[in-house]
């Protein structure tokens, strides 16, 4: 097509292990030498971008998303298939590569721009530009080594995107500064994509390729599996984490947290599970939407009074809500070895946008200090979507009706 | 396909100086005489030679007449090998100590050993230029022979280059060839005619230095700067080997570019 801008054309990158690394030269060489291995990462990977398209990239850790990143880029090759690209493809992915501390901020804008392949002339043109865009003031003609690391990213943001790229990649997660900043940021990014430019925005959070995209494109295990609106996408990503989640291969999968246990294990659960109004478990919510918290526990030993609570948590792990069985009236008696529970807890996800996590423990009384049978911090983690609701600010969600009158001026009757 | 990599390296010809200027300035940053610093090192170096050698140890060359003449025997051989040492060594690991750069951003590869000879050059011709300056003051006085210095200085980057390139592209694929070189190029400058004239070396040995590349380099220095004469035939030879190893490494750097990412 006339408008593609960008040309994925069935890409592969494998990576080769050799029985030794003789055999890779030598393949150098012509010499057909097969190798011990090949470790596909990213398989048939096909796509192609519009001019001013904003195309979401999200899958999990260890998807092929920085693969597929890196091939876009040019910084490794393709085993198989090409990517082709009609104009600059700039990528903020990580800001500050390359920044010698002892160098003043003008002197590393000078070499990064000339890493993106600038010419002099054009970055001594630029330099006022990016000074400006930058607002450090002085600091600029200091060395970086006295930047905080706030000054350094506006410097490194303001020499990346100098220039206008013909394609922008965009971790959505990179880290700019100050709140000020950020929005200068994406400003900016804004400005380009009016002005033309392909925005390509890779996210673990598929709430912000929601908000921020026209077309999504998931890839799970190396595969694209979908390309289309990201709302479809999202309910896709959705569905295929709750599968994960039933399989169990979640909890090996996180490895930004550490869960944390206790308890003398007299009663465990066995399966907890988050699952939306009709039963399907979920990791997203909208706001507002019905919640169903499920738990099997198991007693492994006598245990004469059972008590069940949950906690949910912020992003900080401050309490937002929490209760238990003791305080509902619902201590289980008498519960004895091959016991199997249900407490199923019913809830609406009346919270603000976020991420949230859940706590639960087992105990014999409301406090889990006295006869703790099992505690768990971070059993499940959750994400509120606002989809459907008028923007709010929050942790709560207080569903509220403003009315706005507005009168005749009295026109001077009593 | 050598035609795209000059290409791509004449594009970032703004980086690559800038960058050299960058390693300077990093490196003598916050240092009180600065950019002197790089004269001062090599002047500290003649005048040491000169006055340990030849003032206090009393060394001689032999077949010259000159008090100093070891010395600047020593330091001429030295502004031959530093060069080359400085190149491969730094080749070696070019591409390892990059590595993170490599991976997170698209720009010719070919600029990073440009900026090693770039750098290396610089400190390579501080020497030299004081070495010119101080030399008459020595008793060795300017001769025709100095025009020669130019293409030894290029043959002895040339041969560095291949060397370092080639082993440097390697390295990033099997560690050890780097550990191993470093060893080798201890030894290697032992087998050189740097610190001792040829003709106290057994005859058996003397013949060795055939296969050795650099020797002929070496005493070309030692012919044009100590001797007042031309460098000897032998020096084709290492023109013919700096430049069978450009090509090589060149070829390998090729192949490898492609894993070269994946492995760092």
């Amino acid at each position: 097509m006339s408008g593609d801008i960008l040309v994925v054309d069935n890409i592969g990158k494998a990576y080769l292990e050799f029985f030794s690394e003789l055999h890779r030269f030598a393949r150098w060489f012509g010499v057909p030498v097969k190798p011990k291995a090949e470790h596909w990462v990213l398989r048939h990977a096909a796509f192609s971008l519009q001019a001013g398209e904003a195309v979401g990239v999200i899958g999990q850790n260890g998807a092929g998303k920085s693969t597929l990143l890196k091939l876009i880029t040019g910084t490794t090759r393709p085993t198989e298939g090409s990517v082709w690209c009609r104009g600059r493809i700039s990528a903020l992915l990580e800001l500050g590569l390359g920044f010698n501390p002892e160098l003043s901020g003008s002197e590393n804008v000078r070499h990064a721009a000339g890493l993106m392949g600038l010419q002099v002339d054009e970055i001594e043109r630029l330099m006022p530009a990016i000074e400006a865009f930058a607002e450090i003031g002085e600091y600029f003609h200091q060395p970086i080594r006295t930047y905080s690391s706030g000054m350094q990213m506006r410097i490194a943001f303001s020499v990346a995107t100098a220039v206008r790229p013909d394609v922008l990649i965009v971790d959505e997660a990179l880290s700019v500064g100050d709140a000020y900043f950020v929005h200068k940021c994406f400003q900016r990014i804004r400005e380009f994509r009016e002005a033309g430019t392909t925005l390509l925005i890779v996210s673990h959070d598929a709430g912000a390729i929601q908000s921020l995209c026209d077309r999504a494109i998931l890839l799970e295990a190396g595969r694209i599996i979908l390309d289309s609106k990201p709302q479809e996408v999202f309910d896709y990503y959705n569905a295929l984490i709750a599968e994960k989640e039933n399989s169990k291969i979640r909890t090996e999968r996180r490895d930004s947290y550490v869960a944390t246990e206790s308890g003398s294990l007299r009663a465990v659960f066995e399966s907890l599970e988050l699952l939306d109004g009709s039963g399907e478990p979920i990791e997203y919510i909208g706001v507002g939407a019905p919640v169903v918290l499920r738990a099997r526990v198991r007693v492994n030993a006598h245990v004469p009074h059972l008590v069940f609570g949950y906690m949910l948590r912020d992003r900080l792990g401050q309490p937002v809500y929490g209760t238990n069985t003791q305080y509902t009236g619902q201590v289980v008696e008498g519960s004895d070895a091959g016991d199997v529970i249900e407490f199923t807890t019913h809830f609406d996800a009346a919270l603000g946008p976020g991420s949230y996590s859940v706590s639960v423990a087992l105990a014999s009384t409301e406090t889990h200090l006295v006869n703790n049978y099992q505690w768990k911090d971070l059993a499940l983690v959750f994400t509120v979507v606002n989809a459907d609701h008028p923007t709010f600010v929050g942790m709560a969600y207080l569903p509220s009706r403003i009315e706005v009158r507005r009168s005749l001026e009295q026109t001077g009757e009593p | 396909m050598m035609e795209s990599l000059l290409r791509a390296a004449w594009r970032y010809r703004g980086f690559v100086m800038s960058s050299i200027v960058n390693d300077f300035r990093g490196r003598l940053a916050r240092s009180r005489f600065g950019a002197a610093w790089i004269v001062l090192q090599p002047i500290a170096q003649v005048l040491i030679f000169a006055t340990i050698l030849s003032g206090v140890l009393a060394s001689r060359l032999q077949g010259v007449d000159n008090k100093y003449a070891y010395a600047v025997y020593l330091l001429s051989g030295i502004l031959c090998w530093s060069l080359f040492v400085e190149i491969v060594q730094r080749c070696l690991t070019v591409f390892i100590d990059n590595g993170s750069l490599l991976k997170k951003m698209q720009f010719p590869r070919i600029t990073l050993p440009l900026i090693v000879i770039g750098s290396a050059l610089v400190n390579n011709l501080a020497l030299l230029v004081v070495m010119l300056v101080l030399l008459p003051i020595l008793g060795f006085y300017p001769t025709i022979e100095w025009v020669w210095l130019p293409l030894l200085i290029l043959l002895t980057v040339a041969l560095a280059t291949g060397l370092g390139l080639l082993f440097g592209t390697l390295n990033v694929f099997a560690r050890d060839i780097g550990q191993v070189m470093a060893v080798v190029l201890q030894f290697w400058f032992w087998v050189t005619p740097i610190v001792y004239p040829v003709n106290v070396l057994p005859s058996a040995f003397r013949s060795t230095l055939v296969i050795n590349p650099v020797a002929p380099l070496v005493m070309a220095y030692h012919d044009v700067i100590v001797y007042g004469r031309s460098p000897g035939k032998e020096l084709w030879l290492t023109a013919v080997v700096a430049a069978a190893m450009l090509l090589m490494s060149f070829f390998v750097f090729r192949r490898a570019s492609a894993e070269m990412v994946d492995a760092l």
